[in-house]
Order: C-alpha cells, then structure tokens, then sequence
C-alpha cells in the first residue's frame, strides 16, 4: 500500500497522480492546527510500502520528520522510480541525480509540476494527538499590496543591468501597464535595490506567468529555476551571448533602457 | 553551513557524472545558510559556525567568522555524503557543545536540496524544530517565529533551545569587511574527521535534464514585442 498525505494546495493530486503508479494509493488528511511533528508521527505509524507527498513545504517538512522517527532516508522531489532508484530533482530543477532509495517504507515527495493530477478519491483523516510540538499558533493574512509574483500573468524583470534601485521605475511601468508584477534578479536583492519578495529564483519564488520579461539579467541557473515556470520567456539584454537567451522563447538584443520606454511608448500607442 | 559553487548559465559534469565540473566556478556559501549565520550574528551571544565538506569550506567557514562567528567546526570530507549521514555527524559534534540556546540551518542547499538535515538533526537531540523561517524573533528563553505560505504567514513558537531552519530573506546579509577577514583569520577552527557510513540514500550519477537551449525568436523593435504580447494575451 502506498501512502499518500494530501494537503490542502493543488500539489497532492500530482502526488497521487505519481503514486498510483507505484500501486494501491491510500490517501490521508488531517484536522485542526497544522503541527508537524505530530502529524508526521501518525504517517510512521502507518504499514506503507511507501509513503508520499507533495514537493511542497509542508509535504518536504513532514518526509523528513518521518524519516527521522523511523530512521530511513527520504529523497525530496523525486520525478521517477524505478525498483528502487529514484530521479531526483536537484539545483532547483537544473540538475537531476540518480540514487539507490535503500530501506522500507520508501520515503519520497513528488516534485511539483512533474506529473500529471490524478482524481484523489476517497480521503481517510487521521487522528494526530497534541504533542506538544510546535504547531501553527495563527496564520496573518498579508495585506495585498497589487498583484501577487506567484500569480501574476505578467512579471517584467531586471536585472544587474538596471544598474540602480531608481533604474526600476521603468521596470514598473512597463509592468503597470501589462497589468503584472515587478520581479527581480539574486543580484538585485543582495544589492538591496529591491526587497527580496520581489525576487524570482530558486531562493525566491517561483512564478507561473504566461509572459516573463527578463530586462539585463543575465540568466544564472539559480534565477532560471524561478522563471522556467513561465509559459513564455522574452528576454531582453545587450549581450547576445548572455545565458538567459538560451531559456528564452523572444529575445530582443539591446539595451533595457532604451528598449523597455519604447515598448511601453508603444503599449499606450496602439491602445490610443 | 554549507559550501556550494556559484554556478553560471549552465550545468556542467566531471566526465564521472558524479558532480558539477567546477574548474572554472567560484564557491560560495549556500544561500539560506548565509541567511542563518547572518541571523545568528545579529541575535549575538556566542556564534559557533559548522559545516560538513571538503578542506576548501574552510573559507567559507572564514567568511561566516569574517561578519561576526566567533569559531568555526569543520567535518572534513572527500566525497558527497546523503542527508541522513551528514545529520548524524552533525548531531555528534553538536553533542560536544552542549549546553547551546539555538541551532540554525539553512531550509535546503542550493545544490543537494534534501531538505532534512535541520529536521533530523532536532528528532536525534530531541529539540522542537520549525522550518522555512522568514522572521525570528528571540526572548526569555523563547522564540516566535514567522513562515510565508502564500499570501499569509503562520506563527509558531517554541521553548529554547530549538532548531530553526531559514530561508533567503530572512534578512539581508553583510558582506565581510577588511578588518573582519584580518580578525577571522586568527579565530578557532576545529576540524574533525568523521568516518563516512554506508549511504542509505546512495547517489549513483547526476544528469543535467534534457531541453535546456531553446531557439529564442529575435525580435526587432518595439512593434515586433508588442504584437507578441498581444498575440499572447496579455497587452
């Protein structure tokens, strides 16, 4: 039998999707306050063949308890398994590793956007008593300040070659205009031009726009891994050899500060 | 802590496939990491510093002494090892500090991303652990500490000593000064060398992942993206 924890995000039907294919899929929930410790204490109680989540916060945090309380090895955001070698998500998705999952269960989360969903079915709540371990006390709502990076449609980028925390209100224009959210480059967070919720990479988020204009980044593997979720990728950027053109679907070859005024000059144009 | 190389444009293997060729890369310290040592500086008291990795981590174990630690440990190895044996030799060095207010770790590497090791290095101490931190705030004897998930933030607390494991923008970390590398060079270093057990999680190769060097579409001028992104839908 294999396990499978479903939480509440769109991720665990993916992780059904992917453990179906493993065998017979026996989903689980829980109730109340989320409280790892806990709930990953009723998971290692369970007889699995494997037990299963989601490539997510939660689903990663709750393996790793569980291969801590049963002492197994656990292989985060595996994409396949085959006897008992995963592929493995590694570097933010620019790197994949083989390895020999030894031990029983086998302990694994599902990376995400790697498989398709599944019909989750018949859900069964297990019962996880209080502990005493750290638990969510509250959950603040953020107050929405304009459009989200996750879920933004558009997301306009720079980079190093915006060259200043001032060289973005072109940056934000152009995203005003296309109704998206102003992301940015490592680089630029580290330079503290912008805060680091607007970044979009492996340590930052990772977007889902249908565009991702990228102006003066250079496309660092790390940046990619937040921007590959994008349906498209129009890169704009003086070197013709920078790295990100190699990611990108459109490149325009020139410099962002004149390029970008010109496309929102154009934007207002054809709107009249 | 954990040493990583900074990797450019693209991933390239040694021809063994058992690692990234990094002769022409420069390293650094893992992202999350440089987050939690800032953290640790900034909270003050006595900052112990540790990594498990090749001779080399040592600068990065300098770097961490240069903005503030105040000794590092180092668990000298020669090849990769999985989470689960990384933790183990972490719990063991760790024993020999006690007693201890706080233990930080980075959420996940840059490179191995297994996101455990925090988690396992608490259950063996039996220390509460919470992860994936963007804000800690520490006293009497307490902590109160904030996660993101998505358009929220969910607030724990915990008895100290714990285990907390951090991500990027938690703060903004300083780069070393002149006079802190001069003041890092003369701090403790211990090293250790643990003996390597058999690998639970036990790598066989690496693989960069296929469709990587798309054919971008040169676009001229203005006009030319314009029509693109009404094409797309989104002007």
């Amino acid at each position: 039998m294999i396990l499978c924890f479903i939480d509440e995000d769109e991720l665990s039907a993916q992780a059904v999707g992917f453990a179906r294919t493993l065998g017979d899929v026996h989903a689980v929930t829980f109730g109340g306050a989320y409280q790892p410790a806990a709930w990953a204490k009723a998971l290692a109680a369970q007889d699995a063949d494997a037990i299963v989540a989601a490539g997510s916060d939660r689903g990663n945090e709750l393996l790793a308890h569980v291969g801590a309380i049963l002492d197994q090895p656990f292989a985060a955001n595996v994409i396949a398994l085959n006897g008992d070698v995963v592929t493995r998500v590694r570097w933010g998705g620019s790197l994949l590793e083989e390895a020999r999952l030894h031990g029983a269960p086998k302990l694994l989360t599902v990376a995400p956007h790697t498989q398709p969903a599944a019909e989750i079915g018949d859900i069964e709540t297990l019962d996880a008593p209080d502990d005493g371990s750290p638990k969510v006390l509250e959950r603040v709502e953020e107050s929405s300040g304009g459009v989200s990076l996750r879920d933004a449609k558009v997301v306009v980028s720079g980079g190093r070659g915006v060259g200043s925390a001032e060289g973005f209100a072109i940056i934000e224009e152009l995203a005003g205009l296309l109704g998206g959210a102003v992301g940015c480059s490592r680089v630029v967070t580290s330079a503290g031009w912008r805060p680091h919720a607007d970044q979009v990479g492996q340590t930052g988020t990772k977007i889902s726009a249908d565009l991702y204009v990228a102006c003066g980044i250079s496309g660092a593997t790390q940046h990619i891994a937040g921007a590959k979720g994008a349906k498209k990728i129009l890169a704009i950027n003086t070197d013709p050899e920078a790295p990100i053109f190699a990611s990108a679907d459109y490149a325009v070859i020139g410099d962002l500060h004149e390029v970008v005024p010109a496309i929102s000059a154009e934007l207002r144009k054809v709107r009249g | 802590m954990k040493r990583v190389p900074m990797t450019g444009g693209k991933m390239v293997l040694t021809a063994d496939g058992q690692a990234l060729e990094t002769k022409h890369l420069g390293f650094t310290i893992s992202p999350h990491e440089e987050c939690a040592v800032e953290e640790a500086v900034r909270i003050g008291g006595e900052v112990v510093v540790l990594t498990l990795g090749p001779a080399e981590a040592e600068e990065q174990l300098r770097d961490c002494m240069a903005i503030g630690a105040d000794r590092g440990i180092l668990l000298q190895t020669s090849e990769e090892w999985d989470a689960q044996s990384t933790a183990a030799a972490i719990v063991d060095a760790i024993r020999a500090e006690e007693p201890f207010d706080l233990i930080l770790f980075g959420n996940e590497s840059a490179d191995a991303a297994g996101f455990q090791v925090g988690i396992r290095v608490a259950r063996a101490l039996g220390l509460s652990v919470v992860t994936g931190l963007k804000k800690i705030e520490v006293s009497e004897g307490r902590m109160r500490c904030e996660r993101d998930v998505g358009g929220a933030r969910d607030v724990y607390e915990a008895p100290l000593p714990a285990v907390l494991t951090v991500l990027e923008g938690l703060n903004l970390p300083r780069y070393p000064s002149v006079p802190g590398r001069l003041r890092a060079k003369s701090k403790p270093l211990a090293v250790l060398e643990p003996a390597r057990p058999e690998q639970k999680l036990e790598k066989l190769r690496l693989v960069v992942p296929e469709g990587q060097g798309k054919r971008a579409e040169i676009l001229e001028n203005a006009a030319s993206v314009v029509a693109v992104m009404q094409a797309l839908g989104v002007a």
